[in-house]
């Protein structure tokens, strides 16, 4: 019976003091890992034999500017389908070098997914077959889900929305 | 007019063997916006490379600055053939954020909603697999049926497509005796065109041999690229989010999983068929629930985040405090972060959502399932004809506002 503890007894045992930061909100159970054994961490988590988490569920990145050298966090979230469970990690890394690995290798899901984190926050996935914007236009010179980007333009004057709590960060 | 026409060929293109085919943006039989740059060998594709963003929203953005009863119209536009799954989504990522309980009434209402817009999903992918293949009647037969639906959500809550339908903690008003008559009527009319339907398609010969084998991904490779929803389950894999992880007390009906076997795009029709007569017979169940249960509830009690009634607004003091509080963003919101998932019209639509405490959103990803499989297009046409790539296209239930967000 997988669950919570194993899981993390697992990754504890295999990572030592790399992986840290358990908790589990909501159910699920988060952590946080080395920048540089995010392959490694996915890559025990689909093959080990017990833990199974052989889907790639979810794959995005946060803009943290508040902390200083691990401004961007790429997440990614992994499930069990056989077992209905499913686990989320996060891997920092510094918005002046954001390199982290590719996981493109291990889940094909990862391909557009990696694209569109790179696109919205310029993550620079090392290793991806075709690091391209995805949505956006390929002239963009900027990462617009960075927070240091606000949504109106800030010429106009008429869309203050600061009386609502909308403020640019 | 005599400037002497530059026309600058890329390199190799002279001698090359192959032909290139740009197959939309604004293609008739691709059904929203897409391109295809499709490279082939005479009839048959060798390579296609999907080019996606035409309609890009910056949803994601737009709701980092928008309060949380303001997002339930960006999510209308996701998957615009059910929105109203999109919007209990969001309603139930921020109540499991909040950590709120609701009556079951509610929960049984949420389910008549998400699965009456489950089958009016379906009935528009598998009838338009029916005119990509020539046969345009199933398509006019059964948009009357999705016409029937989207009154019955006009009569709750006043538009039909994009419906931005109910509030956080519950419905806006209560089902009104015409909503239970409009239910009541399409329960009885439209099993009888849903046998018609599949009368005019199941074995249908033509259909047959252009759907059977066509467009088909192992069980393997689809979960490697991440289906989920109808497609996923038509190459023999049973995770439905439904009950793998159960939302909005779908634990206490009686339904079952269709599943196929090749992953083709019959087994994909058969399998969209198979979930409208469970849909039905889950619309009936809870329709048997709700009769024994309080007929005035239609909302939970949560009046820090449930916006009141604008007749209490102006005549209740409580009320139009919790008004002013909930629209200035004086509300304390809890901060963490959550994941929450539905089962959509065509998969696992997720919710990740990291709230601060503030009156917006830190950060809101959405999970949209067409826009992670439709990765998988290129391997799955590959070798194919142009006319399978069509039919292909289609089954996939791809939406392209859901793939753009």
């Amino acid at each position: 019976m997988l669950t919570n503890d194993l899981i993390q007894n697992r990754l504890t045992e295999k990572f030592g003091d790399r992986v840290y930061n358990f908790s589990a909100p909501y159910g699920m159970l988060t952590f946080d890992a080395d920048n540089d054994i995010n392959l490694k961490v996915l890559g025990f988590l689909k093959e080990d034999e017990t833990l199974g988490f052989t889907y790639l569920n979810d794959l995005t990145a946060v803009h943290y500017p508040s902390q200083k050298g691990k401004e961007l966090a790429v997440v990614y979230m992994l499930q069990n389908i056989h077992a209905g469970i499913r686990v989320r990690f996060k891997v920092f890394a510094d918005i002046a070098k954001p390199d982290v690995f590719t996981a493109t290798g291990l889940f094909e899901t990862a391909n557009w997914l990696e694209r569109e984190a790179y696109d919205f926050f310029g993550v620079n996935f090392v290793g991806h077959p075709n690091l391209i914007r995805i949505m956006n236009v390929d002239e963009m010179d900027y990462h617009p889900l960075r927070k240091e980007y606000p949504l109106e333009e800030r010429t106009r004057i008429d869309k203050d929305d600061e009386m609502f709590g909308r403020i640019a960060q | 007019m005599n400037q002497k026409q530059n026309i600058q060929l890329p390199e190799g293109s002279l001698g090359k063997q192959t032909s290139t085919l740009n197959l939309g943006p604004t293609h008739p039989a691709t059904h929203g916006v897409f391109q295809n740059i499709l490279e082939m060998d005479g009839e048959r594709i060798i390579d296609a490379v999907p080019t996606i963003g035409f309609i890009h929203r910056a949803f994601e953005k737009l709701a980092e600055h928008r309060a949380y009863y303001q997002i339930t119209p960006l999510t209308d536009r996701l998957n615009y053939c059910s929105s109203p799954i999109n919007n209990m989504g969001w309603h139930m990522t921020f109540e499991k954020l909040i950590g709120a309980t609701l009556p079951k009434r509610v929960e049984y209402m949420r389910v008549i909603i998400m699965e009456l817009s489950r089958i009016a999903d379906h009935l528009v992918c598998n009838s338009v697999i029916g005119v990509d293949t020539g046969a345009f009647t199933g398509f006019i037969y059964v948009f009357e049926f999705r016409e029937l639906i989207y009154e019955i959500f006009e009569e709750i809550c006043g538009s039909r497509l994009t419906t931005n339908i109910g509030r956080i903690g519950g419905f806006e008003r209560n089902f009104t005796d015409i909503v239970f008559q409009k239910l009541d009527h399409f329960l009885k009319t439209f099993p009888k065109a849903m046998e018609e339907f599949e009368t005019l398609f199941n074995r249908n010969r033509i259909f047959m041999e252009r759907t059977m084998g066509v467009g088909g991904i192992g069980a393997e490779r689809a979960l490697n690229y991440g289906f989920t929803g109808p497609n996923l389950r038509a190459t023999g894999i049973d995770y439905d989010i439904r009950t793998a992880h159960p939302y909005s007390s779908y634990e206490d009906f009686d339904f079952s999983i269709p599943v196929g076997s090749t992953g083709d795009v019959y087994d994909r029709y058969l399998v969209r068929n198979e979930e409208i007569w469970q849909s039905v017979s889950i619309i009936k169940q809870a329709i048997e629930k709700i009769k024994n249960l309080d007929p005035t509830i239609f909302h939970a009690d949560l009046p820090d985040y449930y916006l009141p009634e604008k007749e209490d607004v102006y005549n209740k003091m409580e009320a139009l405090i919790y008004h002013f509080k909930i629209v200035m963003g004086e509300t304390n919101i809890p901060t963490g972060e959550v994941y929450h998932s539905v089962e959509g019209g065509n998969g696992e639509l997720g919710f990740y959502l990291i709230s601060d405490g503030g009156r917006t959103p830190y950060r809101l990803h959405f999970r949209r399932p067409c826009f992670i499989y439709y990765q998988a297009y290129p391997e799955i046409v590959r070798g194919s004809m142009l006319s399978d790539a069509v039919v292909t296209m289609s089954s996939l239930n791809l939406i392209a506002g859901e793939i753009d967000a």
